[in-house]
């Protein structure tokens, strides 16, 4: 099957030899409009980082306010203009950045940067291919994003502000002008913006998923792709089948905002006016947005898992344990994604029974989730650790991921999630689980296959300095949130002075605060080691970790077509590390099994 | 000045941090560590890996410290049956899932140090075991099949019908308060229409309905203790969530679908007064779903009385109608339209209550 593929494709890079040799790719063909997957890649990787840090920036904007609820910020005036009225900050503001710092960290950093960058730089080059099945799609799917994030920048700047209602947008709030300045002008951004960003998701999952299944090189089956291209695979699948949900609640919003349907409105006064609209059902909203919002968090973490298998395996100089188990876990949680999510309603008024049903089927999820965390501690005993920053951060990664997983058990749990729903548990679980395991991911990713990328390795020194501040941090952050969640602090609130009942923790509030900032700081050590690297970075070799992968055979700076002559076969799987007999501690993918009869176990004996 | 001074002390700062960098990347040059394999060099991997050991140690010290440090305030005071039950389900979970945090953490930390890398040591090439895979996958299925049960236990029991005899008090949303509604002595609650709402009806009921002349609507929730109570949520604009936090209470508010949620409260606000020491204890119900610019201000203040003082309080009340006589004129004719209106509402109420 996969040889037939493979000479079409090299059909369709003979053209591009020719035409290549004929005329160079001009500026703008060459790194703008750009069909090469790796240059796309980049491009979703640059805006990934800048998203990050203007998310990131809004956060540490809004915990001064919850760290110092009482202080004056005259000092921020240059930076809010009109949103500090005497000193204050303004109250609708405050939760337009809550809205703003959720929409730009799950979407746009953690979806589209995260994958767009991932998937598109290492499919084609772990998977043997020359470049994603449609180039130009997958250019579409940059510049669609690219236009998405034009839009929701702009909002930022506007007089009515940004978007207020919360990163799931529940209506009416969202849908009435008259509730918060947020609802008006911001949010049709924000809803043009995310339908942008859809369709982005989509070209790009279409793509993934063909490139994946119709482009692997010779020898590559399903069960020797590396498990990064697994999680990918699902991924996109994920992507694929609950994006459109979010699209059409969108646009039903849109409709309700605009036109003046009901399908969200019913029995409103508000601002001394009773509306017309009847029949309408707000809970319809949350359903259809959390079909896609709860798939989205597995859309967000489920990168993260391949990446971290890959780079703990090859660090460990050991293979993954239980690989089988691992792609079978990665399904099991890609199947369940997309029935729990009425867990995010469980107090919304819903029948009660359904609850129960939704209960049951969230903590099976932790079943498969458990048995990936055993499957990375496996794979660490007995190893040969190799503390890469990369490695630094896998290891970070699983440290977070247990720690903000086992709080889902309490929270999937519809009886306690009456206490703690909405509360700032919900927050530290979250954050804990899919925001900062997730950016370690991405941290990983980075880290990892930035000598891929640029031709240059980045500072193994700075990598530590910056893991350790931000792993410390990290923790610091979100484990005292989860004291704050269980003596019932609401979350999206402005300050909690008004209430008794919220009268302490204002210490714990504070050391939040601080922890924020200087995780926060800690991100320019990144951002200096990244851009320094890219000019300035040591040289790298062709394959510096010592891995399997195919993309480790490319030369460092792989050109258009990734591999100068033929695309190399496959022919085992990605994880022959340290087998017994070999003379290096690795055998590369691309290594058939008549070279290496020493280390051969007996069922591999009369393999080619 | 101060501004510049500030300004001139960063960049320097950050040429030192850059020079350092700088001397530390021509040192590793010099030394050749450069040369190795990445992860391979000797000050690193110890360096890496016993800080590893030591954020383990630290880490979790100060975790646990904290943790109970911050016991007493975690703990919001506990008023009401089913609180009860959550709240040992609650601890019991955590107990659970704190052993398994416990184990993971000490074994991926203590693994990552003992397993360091060594220029002599080889990994021991070990790709798969179906039977302990087996076994890691049984003992989490059973345990999560014991917490879906006891949770499911509880849940049924904490959304069955409210009991007959309940205290009914209406609770409503609106930006950006409570109002809530007593049936008066019928106990039944009058007919309200969000058409029919303006400065003075704030709730839009239809005084046509002879429920609603004794309704009334006081600036404190007040409940007896030991007696179920049924909040029966509405909102008015936008979605809110009624939140008592020392009854371990939430229930959304949502406009155009009543919702419900049925306690009973088991201390008195004096009670809890004596209790926690502070004499000014209020029981507080707050708003948690975002729903405007005073989101964070929703307060009212609930009250827990022995049942004979609640029976007092009861009968000082005065009904809407009582306050507002004017209120009547506007319904005691009510034209066609008025009448075709009411009744739709009295339709729409019906549907409601079957759902």
């Amino acid at each position: 099957m996969s040889s037939a593929d493979i000479s079409i494709q090299k059909d369709v890079h003979h053209v591009h030899e020719e035409h290549d040799h004929h005329h160079d790719q001009n500026f703008f063909e060459k790194y703008i409009f750009s069909q090469d997957h790796k240059v796309i890649g980049k491009q979703f990787l640059f805006m990934g980082i800048l998203w990050a840090f203007i998310g990131g920036f809004l956060s540490i904007l809004f915990r001064l306010q919850l760290g110092w609820p009482d202080a004056t910020f005259t000092f921020l005036e240059p930076i809010l203009g009109g949103w500090i009225e005497n000193g204050k900050l303004n109250p609708e503001f405050y939760l337009a950045m809550v809205t703003m710092h959720g929409t730009i960290m799950v979407f746009f950093v953690l979806t589209a940067g995260l994958s767009g960058t991932f998937f598109n730089f290492l499919i084609p080059l772990q998977i043997g291919a020359r470049d994603m099945a449609s180039g130009f799609m997958n250019m579409l799917s940059f510049w669609f994003f690219f236009i998405a994030s034009v839009i929701l920048f702009i909002s930022l700047f506007l007089d009515s502000g940004p978007a207020g209602g919360g990163w799931t947008v529940y209506p009416p709030l969202s849908a009435l002008p008259q509730a918060i300045e947020g609802s008006k002008s911001g949010m049709t951004l924000w809803l043009i913006a995310m339908a942008l960003f859809i369709i982005s998701q989509l070209l790009g999952g279409v793509n993934y998923i063909t490139t994946v299944i119709n482009l692997r090189t010779k020898g590559m089956s399903m069960t020797k792709m590396p498990l990064t291209i697994w999680s990918f695979f699902l991924t996109a699948v994920l992507g694929l089948l609950s994006f459109p949900v979010l699209f059409s609640a969108a646009l039903l919003l849109i409709f309700d905002r605009s036109f003046g349907t009901s399908f969200y409105l019913s029995d409103i006064y508000i601002a001394g006016e009773a509306l017309a609209n009847t029949g309408g059902s707000p809970i319809l909203f949350q359903h259809l947005f959390w079909f896609l919002g709860h798939p989205e968090v597995y859309i967000v973490i489920l990168p993260s898992f391949g990446m971290v298998s890959e780079v703990i395996s090859t660090n460990a100089r050991k293979p993954i344990f239980g690989y089988r188990a691992m792609i079978g876990s990665l399904l099991g949680i890609a199947l369940l994604s997309f029935v729990v999510w009425a867990h995010h309603m469980f107090v919304t008024g819903m029948n009660p029974f359904l609850g129960s049903v939704f209960m049951f089927l969230t903590l099976i999820i932790a079943v498969p989730s458990a048995v990936k965390v055993f499957n990375w501690l496996a794979t660490l005993w007995r190893g040969n650790i190799r503390f890469t920053a990369a490695m630094m951060f896998s290891i970070g990664f699983v440290s977070l991921f247990i720690s903000g997983g086992l709080t889902g058990i309490i929270l999937g749990n519809s009886s306690l999630d009456i206490h703690l729903h909405d509360t700032y548990f919900v927050i530290a679980h979250f954050h804990l689980v899919m925001g900062a395991a997730a950016f370690f991911g991405m941290f990983t990713g980075v880290y990892h296959w930035f000598p891929k990328m640029f031709g240059r390795m980045m500072d193994e020194k700075l990598g530590y300095v910056h893991f350790w501040l931000t792993f410390v941090s990290v923790y610091l952050v979100f484990m005292p949130m989860h004291y704050l969640g269980i003596a019932g602090f609401p979350r999206r609130y402005y300050s909690w002075t008004t209430f008794d009942s919220f009268s302490m923790f204002s210490d714990m509030n504070v050391f939040i605060s601080i922890a924020a900032i200087i995780g926060f700081g800690a991100q320019f050590i990144f951002l200096f080691n990244f851009i320094y690297s890219i000019f300035r970075g040591r040289r790298a070799s062709m394959n510096p970790w010592h891995s399997n992968t195919l993309e480790w055979t490319t030369p460092p700076l792989p050109g258009h077509g990734n591999w100068p002559g033929e695309i190399p076969a496959v022919y085992r799987w990605p994880y022959d590390y340290s087998k017994p007999g070999a003379p290096e501690d690795y055998i590369p993918q691309t290594v058939p099994y008549s070279q290496t009869q020493s280390s051969n176990l007996p069922h591999e004996k009369d393999l080619e | 000045m101060i501004t510049f001074a500030i300004g001139l002390s960063i960049l320097l700062l950050i040429i030192v941090l850059f020079l350092l960098f700088r001397i530390g990347t021509l040192a590793s040059i010099f030394r050749g560590s450069s040369q190795r394999a990445v992860g391979t060099t000797k000050t690193s991997n110890r360096v890496n890996s016993a800080l590893l050991l030591l954020f383990l140690f630290v880490g979790g010290a100060a975790f646990f410290w904290s943790f109970a440090d911050a016991w007493d305030e975690m703990n919001q005071p506990l008023a009401s049956v089913h609180g009860e039950w959550t709240d040992s389900l609650f601890w019991t979970t955590m107990v659970v899932i704190g052993i398994v945090f416990v184990i993971t953490q000490i074994l991926l930390f203590v693994y990552s140090y003992k397993y360091q890398h060594q220029d002599n040591k080889r990994a021991y090439y070990y790709p798969h075991n179906n039977k302990i895979e087996i076994v890691w996958t049984l003992i989490p299925a059973v345990v999560m099949a014991l917490l879906v049960f006891a949770g499911w236990k509880t849940w049924t029991n904490i959304t069955s019908e409210a009991p007959q005899d309940a205290v009914v008090v209406e609770v409503v949303g609106k930006q950006f308060n409570w109002i809530v509604r007593y049936p008066g002595a019928d106990g039944k609650l009058g007919v309200a229409d969000y058409r029919l709402i303006d400065a003075v009806n704030e709730l839009g009921i239809d005084f046509n309905d002879p429920n609603a002349h004794d309704d009334f609507m006081p600036m404190q929730l007040h409940v007896p203790k030991g007696k179920p109570v049924l909040l029966k949520i509405r909102a008015r604009d936008v979605i809110h969530s009624v939140f008592m936090p020392h009854f371990r209470l939430k229930m959304d508010a949502v406009p155009g679908m009543p919702t419900k949620f049925w306690f009973v409260p088991t201390k008195t606000t004096a009670e809890m007064r004596n209790e926690t020491g502070n004499p000014d204890f209020n029981y507080e119900l707050a708003c948690t779903e975002i729903c405007g610019r005073g989101h964070f201000a929703m307060r009212f203040i609930v009250v827990v009385d022995e049942e004979e003082d609640y029976e007092e309080w009861l009968a000082q009340q005065k009904s809407f109608v009582e306050q507002n006589p004017d209120i009547l004129a506007k319904f005691s004719s009510p034209s066609q339209d008025q009448l075709v209106l009411s009744k739709e509402a009295e339709k729409a109420e019906e549907v409601k209550s079957e759902l």
